[in-house]
């Protein structure tokens, strides 16, 4: 890790939106008042996340010739203390030390080194190196860490033709991160044999879904990583004019990708003759405007052109007519920072983490009921186990693990038997699952997959654009069943329905939304049936999430006479002293749910 | 689009529209870039300013009205002064983002997509805002929130509330 000297203190602070949402601006203000006050001397910057949404405000200290120390959930209180014992005295406090980056000796002792920590052992911090460790707004700081060496070897010092990008990317055997998996290689060696006077180049960064931030954490932390790639690629298939379509929900990577876009283009990187090479190509950050279906390409370039971003059937592909009906490649954030990271360092390292069929990492998105929430990247092909054990930390609070939610609404739910699978496109599909764009929600015992099947379907069917009637009808009438199921009011024969409307939806979809929109509700089907029967037959919820279907009893196997519940009871119907199981008076009780809430035990239903 | 008519549009200055034609009108594609810039400023788009751009565009305001209503972003009645947007992805779905909802909207008193009377709230459920890690969460007027739980919504509104109950309007 190089980093150029420093001559005075350098304190980062982690601003993403996870970063700020855990309080950051609070600890940045307090920061700049202490930095004032104690008359330190220091540079103040304004990182984004680094991964560890968690331990979020983070706060890392460099001081000159000494490692990098991070500090975790700092609140503006332990300000002082850090600033007067490390920054002034030079001692870290190790209390609130997550780690330590070795980036110059020496080290402190009593700090693990980053790469150390449990959670770092089985994770490729590859494509994102620089997220919340530099400041993205600096183009010189990522240049420092070997940025833009891609485009300058690609363009300047070894002049390759196009042709050689393409074939360079096809052998890196790169697969689109955007959640279908498709050859990159391909798609633009197909885009550049057609001849056009325009072609355009464009960055899917309309990241809609539900569970999924790997893309806004590259834009907010790295947005370079993604436009060098898009400037290479830009060249490999001969592109005129660039878009970057990003989701109005980030705001702070728009900010960001502008700002980036602006200084490149007063360097030369970006705009006429770029780095004297006599390709030219610039590119304009288009706000999208909230629809997910905007994700689906030629929706997109609809969108983008100033229409309903509804879908068109294909063909003709979009490498052949797609924006305004020009030659057009579209590609995913994560994909384009891919491009670029293999340039750089070759492709037999490259080849050499992933899979045979794929290469190279892949960034997850963990949340849901686990320990270490937050961004991670591993090598494609890892088993979800080590993801939600190793790395994630596995299931908070004692609970057991249920099933996680891979691929988010056009995804699907793969159980406990299933966690040995490794992570990568084909297998994924076999499941019934779907790499999707990489969220993995993480589910305990305590979420009702019937509930959670519907939540997706009522997503999916809101979020149909109304084109084609399998969607638009279908997926309404899933949910309208889903709904029935978990009030109670369902029947056998609806699981018979719903398995075949669910296939014909799939077959039938305009678009890759209404093609997967079943998918999480047939995999928990597949999985997790006797819970839909539970439901239909015995009128039970086993988790007691759904409302319609709560009576309000007190297990007394489960219970552990802990007392909680008894206090909330607004009609005092929750009776029974201390050690004791406590009983419902029926005639009291509102059935406002305050006890079940209570209950860490789910010992009330 | 029956609400539309309901907004006082009559009020409304519309010289920033103007402005903003101004610069866009020539670009290729510009019909949302504009209908955003015009939300940005009035918090919603009136029915003069829609009519105006449609003149301008030359296209025609049932192809405009298409456009805006398509997209989940774009509003034709006025919003309050604070915009709540809760999000109900996966993961907060999964940490009980209806719960949110419900509380929220009893503590304001108005359903999705609606303002509060004293023109303060606009509630809206949104799908996922990409701060999972944070579930349950919320964005005030694009400020995130993060591990929110039923006191922490009522402390939220309480306080808003009497911060402005105290400045003179």
């Amino acid at each position: 890790m190089t980093t150029a000297t420093l001559t005075k203190p350098r304190i980062y602070v982690g601003l993403g939106t996870c970063g700020i949402a855990s309080g950051g601006r609070a600890v940045l203000a307090k920061l700049r008042d202490e930095l004032a006050s104690q008359q330190i001397e220091a540079d103040v910057i304004e990182t984004a996340c680094v991964g560890l949404c968690h331990a979020e405000v983070l706060v890392d200290v460099h001081m000159p010739d000494h490692s990098r120390v991070i500090y975790q959930k700092v609140k503006p209180d332990d300000v002082p203390q850090i600033l007067t014992e490390h920054v002034k005295k030079g001692a870290p406090v190790a209390k609130k030390a997550l780690a330590q980056w070795r980036m110059d000796k020496p080290v402190y002792d009593g700090i693990p080194a980053f790469e150390q920590l449990d959670l770092n052992q089985k994770q490729i911090r590859f494509i994102l190196q620089n997220c919340g460790v530099i400041d993205p707004d600096s183009l010189d700081e990522y240049i420092a860490r070997g940025g833009y060496a891609s485009l300058r070897k690609v363009l300047a010092e070894e002049k390759w033709t196009p042709e050689q990008v393409v074939e360079f990317i096809t052998k890196s055997k790169l697969r689109g991160r955007g959640g279908g998996g498709f050859d990159t290689g391909w798609k633009w060696q197909e885009c550049a044999k057609y001849k056009a006077d325009e072609k355009f180049i464009l960055c899917n960064a309309d990241e809609g879904d539900p569970g999924a931030f790997m893309d806004r954490a590259l834009l907010e932390g790295d947005p370079h990583s993604v436009i060098e790639g898009m400037i290479i690629g830009g060249y490999a298939i001969g592109a005129t004019f660039a878009y970057i379509y990003c989701r109005a929900e980030y705001p702070l990577a728009v900010k960001r990708l502008n700002h980036s876009l602006a200084e490149l283009r007063k360097r030369g990187y970006l705009g006429k003759n770029i780095l004297g090479s006599g390709y030219s190509l610039d590119i304009m950050v288009k706000e999208g405007a909230g629809a997910f279906v905007c994700g689906e390409s030629t929706a997109l370039q609809y969108s983008i052109e100033g229409k309903r971003g509804m879908p068109r059937p294909r063909p003709p592909q979009s490498v052949e007519a797609g924006l305004w009906d020009k030659p057009t490649v579209l590609n995913n954030v994560e994909t384009f920072a891919n491009v670029t990271r293999i340039i750089q360092i070759g492709l037999e390292k490259y080849t050499g983490y992933g899979t045979e069929k794929s290469g190279g990492t892949k960034i997850f998105a963990l949340s849901g009921a686990i320990k270490n929430a937050g961004l991670i990247e591993v090598p494609i092909g890892m088993t979800i186990r080590e993801v939600i054990y190793d790395v994630g930390g596995g299931i908070p609070k004692k609970k057991k693990f249920k099933a996680v939610a891979i691929g988010g609404p056009s995804g699907g739910l793969l159980p406990e038997a299933k966690l040995d699978l490794p992570i990568d496109f084909e297998t994924l599909t076999e499941a019934g699952a779907m790499m999707g764009s990489g969220s993995l929600v993480v589910c305990d015992e305590t979420t009702c997959m019937v509930e959670l099947s519907r939540f997706f379907m009522e997503f999916c069917a809101d979020e149909s654009c109304g084109k084609c009637t399998p969607c638009l009808v279908g997926n309404t009438a899933l949910l309208e069943m889903l709904a029935r199921i978990t009030r109670g009011e369902g029947k056998l024969e609806d699981l018979v329905l719903m398995e075949e409307l669910g296939k014909q939806i799939m077959s039938m979809s305009l678009c890759g939304l209404g093609k997967s929109s079943p998918s999480p509700m047939l995999s928990a089907m597949r999985y997790f049936r006797e819970e839909f029967e539970s439901h239909i037959v015995d009128k039970i919820c086993p988790t007691a999430q759904c409302v319609g279907l709560r009576r309000y009893e007190v297990l007394p196997q489960v219970c552990t006479k802990c007392g909680a519940c008894i206090k909330p009871c607004p009609t005092g119907a929750m009776m029974g002293a201390r050690k004791e199981i406590p009983f419902i008076n029926k005639d009291l009780c509102i059935e406002c749910g305050l006890c079940y809430d209570k209950c860490q035990f789910n010992a009330i239903r | 689009m029956t609400n539309m008519a309901a907004a006082v549009d009559g009020e409304v200055d519309i010289a920033y529209v103007r402005e903003v034609l101004d610069k866009y009108q020539d670009a290729r594609g510009a019909v949302i870039p504009i209908l955003q810039k015009v939300q940005t400023h009035y918090g919603y788009l009136p029915r003069a300013a829609l009519e105006m751009i449609s003149h301008t565009l030359r296209m025609p305001l049932a192809h405009l009205v298409g456009v805006a209503s398509f997209y989940a972003q774009f509003r034709m009645t006025p919003r309050g002064k604070y915009m709540m947007k809760i999000c109900c992805g996966t993961a907060c779905h999964v940490k009980g983002s209806a719960k949110l909802v419900e509380k929220t909207a009893e503590l304001l008193d108005v359903n999705h997509g609606q303002t509060t009377r004293d023109k303060l709230f606009t509630m809206e459920r949104v799908a996922c805002i990409g701060a999972c890690s944070l579930a349950p969460v919320i964005t005030v007027n694009d400020e995130a929130v993060g591990y929110l739980d039923m006191e922490g919504i009522e402390d939220i509104i309480h306080k808003l509330r009497d911060e402005n109950a105290i400045a003179p309007k």
